[in-house]
């Protein structure tokens, strides 16, 4: 036998240390070898040189030592990966689903064959442990390519009427390489597009790898490419024109450009960004499992986990045990070599992070809270080595750095609350709504909480689970979008009716008649008749506009049918104000939103002919259009009156004893645009299905022809819809627009408008990342069923939050 | 020797006081909490999170040698059956082996034997001298349903007899019915039948209910003086899982904390490999620390794991797979 170290049998004895626990990296390193320690970009089914022959180091964090060469991707090879995955597009989507079923089950098996090696040159290019690697990266990476060659074996059964949308860019982070690779490749092919792929610069070779596996286990040419490179490559694969949709993981400050960069180019985005996620402990909870679930949230991955519960808040009564037993566990957490199989933190992935980690928690220090450190951590901070100690704050103040902003690292704060109501508020209390978690006993407790916390993903009882079959993602600046299941597969989809629209005539959207024209078009009502005075319509009450401007608007022939109210930005501030207090209708039942919706119904049906006649009046169409128009509407608010209490989730069937809730659930406060045609149909169709499932509505009507919705005051107050649950804002189209999305409180958006106003709404909603949905210039038939309502116009009005209720007593 | 502690046995720094155990503080018990799904998931990634390797390995493996109850509870268990399990105690590693570990002078025997109260007497005469406790299962073991004062009595016999510690079982309808009271003053009464002879009291885990009433339980038993919680009679259909364990961990943890005073765990039934030892091991010194890793703090109650543990000492200095029939039988 061979003593690796000095120690004997006899002195360990008595220690009972745990000594080294090497995994050998041996085939990891021939796999380097094998390539020379020098990869190109992976384009059409073979690695290839970069452009200008450029190339980059990747080093393993725990020493620093080089592992190989990597290209830097420039624009020249991003545009070859882009052309050549829309050159594989055809056949791939040639394929019946079965055959791309039986493509990704070959991936799943091929992942499982390599499980191994993936694990180690994981854990060497990322500094990561190897029993993360091992036990949770690599199979989840093989589970989600064996969940979604299902959705791709069932891809026409489960998905009708929505097709692939193309080729997909996709950027990832540096923090779960493969995983989230394979977050983002399974879908994507399972739905019929191709990829090309930027993995980060401090970890490419996982993908390198996996892409050769894809080579190994028949993956058409062309179907993934890989284009390495820092973040100049990503900025390239981002603003090429061939892609029809980008998915991204990543910082929330990078999140925003591409939401930039890519808005009015009529893609798709989903967006998973970062986070500052709530730990919840009620005293009520099992604290020595509770302090585990700490160490799975902020501990786990060297915290570099955009979901880490990092923000600890404890009731009150158990907060001082709750610490004790915090820092005696933080004492026998063991830090060191990733490929060691003993450690339970590994390496910071790059010097740049363990700089920022160590300047915030010297920030945070500096602001006054108590810092904790398990007793080890000088010693191993004076051996050097990207490594940071695990760190507990307490005491600090919700407005600290620390409890605010996201330090991507092994730190958590601790804060206390003292009843569950101030909880949710301190746990709402961040830009950001990954996930949160929260520890009771107490049933009752747990699920009156799960819908209260501005999260995408709530752990009952636990932290940082993911399974293919739920799905992933934010609310607010946390991004949008889902990952893993039903939901994620949507986002790689499109309706296909969106896809087969025309676009607006020249001047057929016109800007509103001149607030300066007085007397334009002559009067509007007949001789005698009372004058009527359109108003705004906000919290359940016709408000004067806030500049007291009314523009006149005419009909096609040029008649002045009446005067509406040119609303302003005040006017919009008010509006979303107002829908922010009225939460009484999201918290009303689905059954009552119904009641609600079906009265309006019976109220507008009870008004049609006058409704008919004020639209043959304004828009000029035949007295049977016109009525045919008002009985849609009434058709429409039925199907939305019969849908609210039907849209319900689902329960996820993830691998072990819990179970997972698929929760829709409302944005919140949501601004829906609306185009000139059809001023009461197209209203009606893009205000009732967010009102249907809660949401509060900030609506800006036809500009053109507004007094449809206007008319529509008197029908709302007589069908019981609580004040603030819609709002309506008459005026120029894209200004409101613009005020809109912008304003921080407004959650999500809908815009149906001109192609510059679409790019505008998704541009100028980056800063709080809200959920949009624009039309890009295309007209819809709001007469036909299948472009105007139902399956799109749900899924829209919704977020889907991912509960999961692990079980047994 | 039949009157000794089996701490004076193996002396060690930071010699036990016994647990003089506490009033039955109710409040504690009721508000225990054990979420069932986050233990498990505790217990599932420990001994991933845990290896020992090489020479570690050895060491640790040579140290659950004596942490061993070497038992045998057997209906046609005989004189000749109980001397030779003895002898295996006195001599559990083959010397060549400890030689090449470098203990052949450590002394190294299991913890203790455990037998029936008729086998007593044959084990306290083949141990005699050696400092290897004898221990006793008692109190109407492994059921605990005769008569009260029977099992106080058998307890009593068994210490007369010879055995230091006393392995008894308690009444699980106290624990399925919540009777705590009666649970204390069952617990109370066995201790004072042991006498100077220190008490494992064995929950029977395996047909308790629930984790939580695991956890309680526990903590009743450590508040009428146990010196030890055990998990299983073996002879329970589900016997020691590391669920369990960590649970009674966590409760020893938690009346030490709150108490002052170290109370000794004793896993029993299921451990049959050497690799589940050291699973246990390290769930021990991840949740109780180091000082939890002596013989007056942990037992492994076991047959049959001993016998893997000889043939993985025999590899790890060999390099060479071994065989059972290499290791003399105990």
């Amino acid at each position: 036998m061979s003593m690796t170290t000095k120690e004997s049998v006899k002195e360990i004895f008595e220690t009972l240390e745990y000594g080294p626990a090497p995994e050998s990296a041996e085939v990891a390193q021939a796999w380097l070898d094998r390539h020379d320690r020098r990869f190109g970009h992976f384009v059409n089914g073979a690695f290839v040189e970069s452009a200008d022959g450029e190339l980059f180091a990747t080093v393993h964090p725990g020493d620093g030592r080089e592992l190989a060469q990597v290209a830097q991707g420039g624009e020249a090879d991003v545009d070859a990966a882009v052309r050549a995955a829309q050159a594989a597009l055809p056949a791939w989507q040639g394929l019946e689903p079965h055959q791309r079923a039986r493509h990704l089950y070959a991936l799943a098996r091929h992942v499982q064959k390599h499980a191994r090696l993936l694990a180690v040159l994981e854990a060497l290019d990322n500094g990561k442990t190897i029993r993360e690697t091992r036990d949770i990266d690599v199979p989840l990476v093989a589970r989600h390519f064996y969940h979604h060659a299902g959705w791709a074996q069932l891809l026409e059964r489960e998905f009708e009427g929505y097709r692939p949308v193309g080729v997909v860019g996709a950027v990832i982070p540096w923090n779960f390489p493969l995983l989230m690779l394979a977050w983002k490749v399974a879908p994507a092919l399972a739905a019929g597009n191709t990829v090309v792929l930027k993995p980060a610069e401090f970890t490419p070779l996982t993908a390198l790898a996996f892409a050769e596996i894809a080579l190994e286990a028949g993956l058409p040419a062309g179907v993934l490419n890989v284009v390495t490179g820092d973040g100049h490559t990503g900025a390239a694969l981002v603003a090429h024109e061939g892609l029809a949709k980008v998915a991204f993981t990543g910082s929330t400050e990078v999140g925003r450009i591409i939401r930039k960069a890519t808005a009015g180019r009529g893609m798709k985005l989903s967006l998973e960004l970062g986070g500052k996620s709530p730990f919840l402990v009620f005293d009520d909870a099992d604290l020595d499992s509770a302090v585990e679930g700490v160490v799975d949230a902020i501990w786990f991955n060297q915290g570099e986990v955009c979901c880490a519960g990092s923000r600890l808040l404890v009731q009150e009564g158990v907060a001082a045990r709750m610490e004790e037993k915090l820092l005696a566990r933080m004492e026998t957490l063991r830090e060191g070599p990733s490929l060691d199989k003993a450690m339970d933190i590994g390496a910071i992935v790059a010097p740049v992070q363990l700089d920022k980690i160590t300047r915030l928690v010297e920030q945070c220090r500096a602001e006054g809270g108590r810092c904790y450190q398990p007793s080890w951590a000088e010693q191993m901070t004076a051996e050097g080595g990207l490594y940071y100690p695990p760190t507990l704050f307490s005491g600090v103040s919700p407005s600290s750095t620390a409890a605010q902003e996201e330090i991507f690292g092994p730190v958590i704060v601790s804060m206390t609350f003292r009843t569950p109501e101030e909880a949710v508020e301190l746990a709402n209390n961040t830009r950001y709504g990954l996930a949160a978690s929260v520890w009771t006993e107490n049933v009752n407790l747990a699920l009156d909480l799960a819908p209260k916390l501005e999260a995408g993903v709530v752990w009952v009882n636990c932290t940082n689970v993911f399974d293919a079959a739920s799905g992933f993602g934010g609310y607010r600046e946390s991004g949008f979008g889902r990952e893993g299941g039903r939901e994620g597969m949507y986002e790689y989809l499109k309706p296909a009716w969106e896809s087969e629209l025309p676009t607006y005539a020249e001047g057929e959207l016109v800007s509103v008649g001149d607030p300066a024209g007085l007397g334009e078009g002559g009067t509007a009502a007949g001789p005698g008749g009372v004058d009527r005075t359109a108003k705004l319509y906000i919290g359940g009450k016709q408000a004067r506009p806030d500049g007291n401007y009314s523009y006149p608007v005419l009909s096609p022939d040029g008649r002045r049918v009446g005067e509406a109210p040119l609303g302003n930005r005040k006017d919009v501030r008010n509006a979303v104000e107002a829908a922010r207090k009225g939460t009484a209708w999201t918290k009303a039942t689905a059954h009552l939103r119904a009641q609600v919706l079906y009265y309006l119904a019976e109220n507008l049906e009870a008004r049609a002919g006058e409704f008919a006649e004020r639209l043959r009046a304004m828009t000029g169409v035949a007295a049977d259009a016109a009525a045919h128009e008002v009985e849609a509407s009434v058709r429409r608010l039925f199907t939305y009156a019969a849908l609210a209490d039907k849209y319900d989730g689902a329960v996820h069937a993830t691998p072990f004893r819990n179970v997972t809730l698929a929760m829709p659930e409302p944005w919140g406060v949501m601004a829906v645009v609306c185009p000139d045609e059809a001023p009461l149909l197209a209203f009606v169709s893009l205000v009732a299905p967010p009102l249907a499932l809660g949401n509060r509505v900030v609506a800006v009507p036809s500009a053109r022809w507004p007094l449809a919705a206007t008319d529509l005051y008197q029908v709302l107050d007589t069908s019981d819809l609580p004040g603030g649950a819609l709002n309506i804002v008459t005026g120029v189209r894209d200004e409101l627009a613009e005020v809109l999305a912008r304003h921080a409180d407004v959650a999500a958006m809908w815009y149906v408008g001109s192609a510059d106003g679409s790019a505008m709404v998704e541009r100028e909603s980056a800063d709080n990342l809200k959920g949009t949905w624009v039309n890009h210039g295309t007209r819809r038939d709001w007469s036909d069923a299948e472009q105007a309502e139902g399956g799109e116009y749900l899924r829209r009005a919704v977020r889907i939050k991912n509960i999961w209720i692990p079980y047994g007593e | 020797m039949s009157m000794e502690s089996p701490i004076v046995d193996h002396p060690h720094p930071g010699l036990e006081a016994r647990n003089p155990g506490t009033a039955l503080e109710l409040d504690w018990v009721r508000d225990a909490r054990v979420n069932r799904s986050a233990v498990e998931r505790r217990a599932a990634t420990l001994p991933a999170r845990r290896t020992v390797k090489k020479q570690w390995q050895l060491a640790w493996l040579l140290k659950a040698v004596t942490l061993i109850d070497l038992t045998t509870l057997s209906g046609d268990d005989t004189p000749g059956r109980v001397r030779r399990l003895c002898d295996k105690a006195l001599h559990p590693v083959r010397a060549d082996l400890l030689e090449g570990l470098g203990m052949a002078d450590a002394g190294i025997t299991t913890a203790a034997v455990c037998v029936y109260h008729d086998m007593v007497p044959v084990a306290v005469e083949a141990l005699r001298g050696t400092g290897v406790p004898v221990a006793a299962v008692s109190a109407g073991f492994p059921a605990g349903l005769s008569p009260f004062e029977t099992r106080l009595e058998e307890i009593r016999r068994s210490v007369r007899a010879g055995a230091s510690e006393i392995d008894i079982v308690i009444s699980r309808r106290h624990v399925l019915t919540g009777d705590w009271q009666a649970l204390y003053d069952e617990v109370r009464a066995f201790r004072e039948a042991a006498g100077t002879a220190h008490l494992k009291a064995i929950l029977a885990t395996g047909e308790l209910g629930t984790l939580r009433n695991v956890y309680r339980a526990s903590l009743v038993a450590m508040m009428a003086g146990t010196d030890f919680v055990k998990t299983s009679t073996g002879k329970e259909s589900v016997n020691a899982t590391l669920p369990v364990g960590l649970v009674m961990a966590r409760s020893v943890r938690a009346y030490h904390e709150r108490t002052g005073v170290r109370v000794g765990f004793k896993p029993a039934g299921g451990l049959r490999t050497a690799k589940d030892a050291l699973t246990w091991l390290a769930m021990m010194r991840e949740e109780l620390g180091r000082r939890w890793l002596e013989p007056d703090l942990f037992r492994i109650g076991a047959s049959s794991l001993l016998a893997d543990i000889e043939r993985q000492l025999e590899h790890g200095l060999t390099g060479r797979y071994s065989a059972g029939f290499r290791h003399p039988v105990g």
